[in-house]
């Protein structure tokens, strides 16, 4: 009986139909058999959970470009404007554009932003989570994910953040394209302009 | 022989622990006055006792984990992780120059690949606030910041040109811990060297910087006359992970 039981688990657990959604980007599906560009932020393993519980490893959006950059949910001041970026990035984009582009907020707080933190956040300001993921790395990988994105940050006492604000454009292959410190609801124009070639480009 | 094999088995991997318990000194830790001061932090900062690494790594144990961990040589590593100037000065991947150059500490490394070889030793970088409580003794003081003598000692080092050859790693005598070039041979990473957050222009303290990070002011310095607490600081602050420079090296901590 316990053997029959572990076969039908086994089976269920192998059936892809049933296996737990992925949290791949739109058009991940590019060739991941080419090895990564030397210069890839994706070199970096970086695994991470989005605000569903999800895990991935960020190399999972390889495939399709991604704005990326990092904030922490209980922030007031600066990190609502990089959610403000982000929606006038997308603002400036044409529907086909947008669809190709993935927008990564990655935690520097992963103690207190937990999937349900994260999720809050993207219910409160709207985002729609097909294209926007707001996910939580490892504690120990928070340095280096901030160190391949040139981000500095200081946990204060009060367990709130010092820390430089970017947006980072990767393209299909993880390799930086262009970056802006220049946070809130008025974008970059250099940046929104970079957007929409990686956009435009076929990976 | 079977005895002796046995015996062999028994003491060889002891053996092996006295040698790495010997590269690493005890700190006691406790409360410790940092040079920095933050808006957020008030008084003394409490360290836990700690170990520390007595001299910096060396151009052949640094060597030695290129070889065993090839994705860390210069001609493969990804660069991301290290910029064009790391481990130049070998003679090849997996050649030093000489054997002067293996006595050296090693630098032109990024703070990923120091934290790398760390990590493979069961180890890490230090903190900047470990690092500076390890920095501030002399050889028989814990903290002999305040003495003027030992800051001109220390700063004599800063002002010499940093073209001239490296001397190598344990000529200076050990501070009060058993460790020895904190000052005066290289510059060295610490595992938070990014957190070091200095305002561009720290004339404007507080103000004219603030949007540019996020919550409290970039840091100032409490202990004015201390140049070379503040030109560490200064450095760090000014690098990025994939940084290497000429003069920069490393050491690990690690817990005890």
């Amino acid at each position: 009986m316990k053997r029959l039981l572990c076969l039908a688990v086994a089976v269920l657990l192998a059936s892809p139909a049933l296996s737990l959604p992925t949290a791949a980007a739109p058009g991940a599906a590019v060739a991941k058999a080419t090895p990564l560009p030397r210069d890839s932020v994706y070199q970096l393993a970086a695994p991470l959970t989005d605000q569903h519980g999800r895990k991935f490893d960020w190399r999972a959006r390889r495939g399709s470009p991604q704005v990326v950059t990092m904030f922490y949910t209980s922030c007031q001041y600066i990190c609502p404007l990089i959610v403000d970026s982000g929606k006038a990035i997308e603002k400036s984009l044409t529907p086909a554009e947008r669809a190709r582009v993935g927008l990564l907020l990655i935690s520097m707080d992963p103690k207190r932003d937990t999937p349900a933190a994260l999720m809050a956040v993207a219910t409160k300001r709207k985002l729609d989570t097909a294209r926007w993921t707001l996910a939580r790395p490892a504690a120990d990988d928070v340095r280096s994910i901030a160190g391949v994105l040139g981000i500095r940050y200081r946990e204060l006492a009060d367990g709130e953040f010092n820390h430089t604000s970017a947006l980072v454009l990767l393209d299909a292959n993880g390799r930086i394209l262009a970056r802006t410190e220049q946070i809130g609801s008025r974008p970059d124009p250099e940046f929104v302009a970079a957007v929409r070639r990686a956009a435009a480009s076929k990976p | 022989m079977r005895p002796l094999a046995a015996l062999l088995l028994v003491v060889l991997p002891v053996a092996g622990v006295l040698a790495a318990a010997a590269d690493y000194a005890a700190l006691p830790g406790g409360a410790f006055r940092t040079a920095l001061k933050y808006e957020d932090q008030k008084g003394r900062v409490r360290i836990a006792p700690f170990e520390l690494m007595r001299m910096p790594v060396t151009n052949a144990q640094f060597l030695a984990f290129v070889k065993a961990n090839p994705q860390w040589r210069r001609d493969r590593v990804a660069g991301v992780f290290a910029e064009d100037r790391y481990l130049a000065h070998w003679r090849a991947p997996t050649t030093l120059v000489d054997d002067v150059q293996a006595r050296q500490p090693v630098t032109q490394v990024s703070w990923f690949a120091a934290s790398a070889y760390c990590e493979s030793q069961g180890a890490r970088l230090p903190t900047w606030t470990q690092w500076e409580y390890a920095a501030a003794a002399d050889e028989t003081r814990r903290d002999a910041r305040k003495d003027p003598a030992w800051r001109e000692r220390i700063l004599s080092w800063y002002s010499r040109p940093s073209s001239k050859a490296l001397p190598r790693a344990g000529l200076q005598t050990a501070n009060v811990y058993g460790v020895q070039d904190l000052h005066g041979l290289v510059w060295e990473w610490t595992d938070d060297f990014s957190s070091l957050l200095v305002s561009s222009d720290n004339r404007n303290q507080g103000d004219a910087d603030k949007s540019k990070f996020c919550g409290a002011g970039a840091l100032s310095m409490d202990d004015r006359e201390n140049y070379a607490v503040l030109m560490r600081v200064a450095m760090l602050s000014s690098l990025e992970a994939d940084d290497t420079t000429t003069n920069l090296g490393f050491r690990c901590a690690r817990s005890k």
